[in-house]
């Protein structure tokens, strides 16, 4: 029988990403912030890319987003949409676009957070079409 | 102080196995390391200097040292995948340049095709512990699709369209006619490459790199070894590095670490884009040329299209020679890692050695590109410009 759904892999948890991927549980997409600079970043770190700092903060992202760019993935038992989604907080995350029809997307396309089981992991984060 | 002049690449070696189920990993090293001293007219008891990346077996040089029973006194394992043997050659002649060994060796070899890997649509994951694994992983990146991102956002921003990329493979196809060892030679076109199966929008198979099994190695040597033996002289003149990554979120897929690793070679070696006349640029993807034939100044940013299409790269016919021996796109791409090849032929044209075909005329300065990791996340340019004496 053919495969009609993807298995979308664990991430592996460790000390410093446990925060990201517990919020995940409860539905929620954590950014980091630096209160020294200012500045989002992603993917999360404990010490901040820009200016090295450790007062790096954990804030809810509000879920919405651009989609930057995207690529469908033909060549795969279920095919799939692979994209990096620009978030209103300014930082781009790579990520799914699901739940849509893979030969609409396109950049600058609106998009929205949703989460989807992983194969015996936290559930993560991926983004389909609206506002 | 600077390398232009310091070392000569005085031996290079392509092994000519596309498929080596019949061969262990080690063995195809050793033997681009004895077809590559052979070359240079040198023997195992002068190297000096042995280097090798993340494809060499075990622990990084001191399996390979043991199975070739190298004696050395300055080693080297940087490993920046498809790009680390580019960076070899600038590390060896800083080496050399600062006394610290006269014979360098430096091997590839890989069997990707004889073990079956599916290298680019299978995921592939280095280490768990990498600190982006968790953040991508789970979407399945594949180094297709990462590429395809890069080559959708170029068509976004400045209207390059896939007859352009599809330019590149045609070019590589027209000089892998006259190579016997090339897994493809058949000349395609440009309506054969954008009809062939979409693989990861917009990368038909035809914009993709070939699968190949097999390897090469370099001999790069101070210069008063270089004159003693009776190769012609390719010096060094300069070379960069430089990686790229997603910049803590602030992602531009349309660039590549060539527009820093680009410059620092040219200065280092005192020339400008258009003075070169031959480039090896590695050829992963189509996309891969265009965004780094950019980067490297061979054209205004965006307008690589215009720059690679209507045969411009065709070696004979084209403005911007490339690729003379087919490239990963129709030649070879040993152990999944592009670079080596294009810094071999680059020495080949500058010795007057490619084939008479595709033969650059009075090819007296080539420039080698390479790329590692993935464009598409992060990944390191390597730039070196070699000169005939």
């Amino acid at each position: 029988m053919a495969q009609t759904q993807r298995t979308i892999a664990a991430p592996p948890v460790n000390p410093e990403t446990k925060p990201f991927w517990d919020a995940a549980a409860a539905g929620k997409l954590l950014l980091k912030k630096c209160a020294a600079c200012g500045e989002f970043h992603y993917y999360p770190r404990t010490l901040c890319p820009f200016c090295f700092s450790d007062k790096t903060e954990w804030h809810a992202a509000a879920g919405r987003g651009t989609v930057y760019s995207y690529s469908v993935m033909r060549r795969a038992p279920v095919p799939y949409a692979i994209a990096y989604v620009t978030l209103e907080e300014g930082v781009t995350m790579m990520t799914n676009i699901v739940d849509c029809d893979l030969d609409a997307i396109r950049i600058g396309q609106k998009v929205r957070l949703v989460f989807k089981p992983s194969d015996g992991g936290p559930p993560v984060p991926m983004f389909t079409p609206g506002a | 102080m600077s390398i232009k002049g310091k070392a000569y690449i005085a031996g290079a070696y392509e092994h000519p196995t596309r498929h080596a189920p019949d061969k262990s990993l080690a063995q195809l090293h050793a033997e681009v390391a004895v077809g590559a001293l052979r070359d240079a007219g040198l023997t195992l008891a002068d190297v000096d200097a042995y280097f090798c990346a993340g494809d060499a077996p075990g622990l990084g040089p001191l399996s390979m040292l043991d199975y070739m029973g190298l004696k050395v006194r300055h080693m080297d394992s940087t490993e920046t995948g498809g790009s680390s043997y580019t960076i070899h050659v600038a590390h060896a002649a800083q080496a050399i340049a600062a006394g610290k060994c006269t014979v360098a060796l430096i091997t590839l070899a890989g069997r990707p095709r004889a073990d079956g890997v599916a290298t680019g649509t299978a995921p592939r994951v280095y280490t768990a512990a990498a600190p982006d694994v968790g953040f991508e992983a789970p979407f399945a990146p594949v180094t297709t699709n990462m590429y395809a991102m890069c080559a959708m956002r170029h068509m976004h921003e400045f209207g390059t369209t896939s007859e352009q990329l599809a330019w590149i493979k045609v070019a590589a196809s027209h000089h892998a006619q006259h190579n016997p060892h090339a897994m493809l030679r058949e000349v395609v076109t440009v309506e054969e490459v954008v009809a062939s199966p979409m693989i990861a929008d917009p990368l038909h198979r035809l914009d993709c790199c070939v699968i190949s099994d097999g390897g090469g190695a370099l001999v790069v040597v101070a210069p008063e070894i270089a004159k003693s033996l009776k190769r012609p002289l390719v010096r060094v003149l300069g070379a960069g590095e430089a990686p790229k990554h997603q910049m803590g979120g602030r992602v531009d897929l349309t660039y590549s670490g060539a527009v820093w690793s680009g410059p620092t070679a040219f200065a280092e070696a005192g020339v400008t884009p258009a003075d070169i006349k031959y480039a090896s640029i590695y050829d992963s993807f189509t996309i891969t040329v265009l965004i780094t034939l950019e980067d490297l100044g061979f054209c205004e940013r965006g307008k690589g299209g215009r720059l690679v299409a209507d045969g411009n790269l065709i070696a004979g016919t084209g403005k911007l020679p490339f690729n003379t021996d087919g490239g990963g796109l129709c030649n070879n791409h040993p152990g999944n890692r592009g670079s080596m090849t294009k810094v071999i032929e680059a020495v080949r044209q500058l010795r007057g050695e490619a084939h008479p075909q595709v033969q650059v005329r009075n090819c007296d300065l080539a420039l080698a590109h390479g790329t590692g990791g993935s464009l598409g996340t992060r990944h390191a340019s390597a730039t070196v410009i070699l000169g005939r004496e």
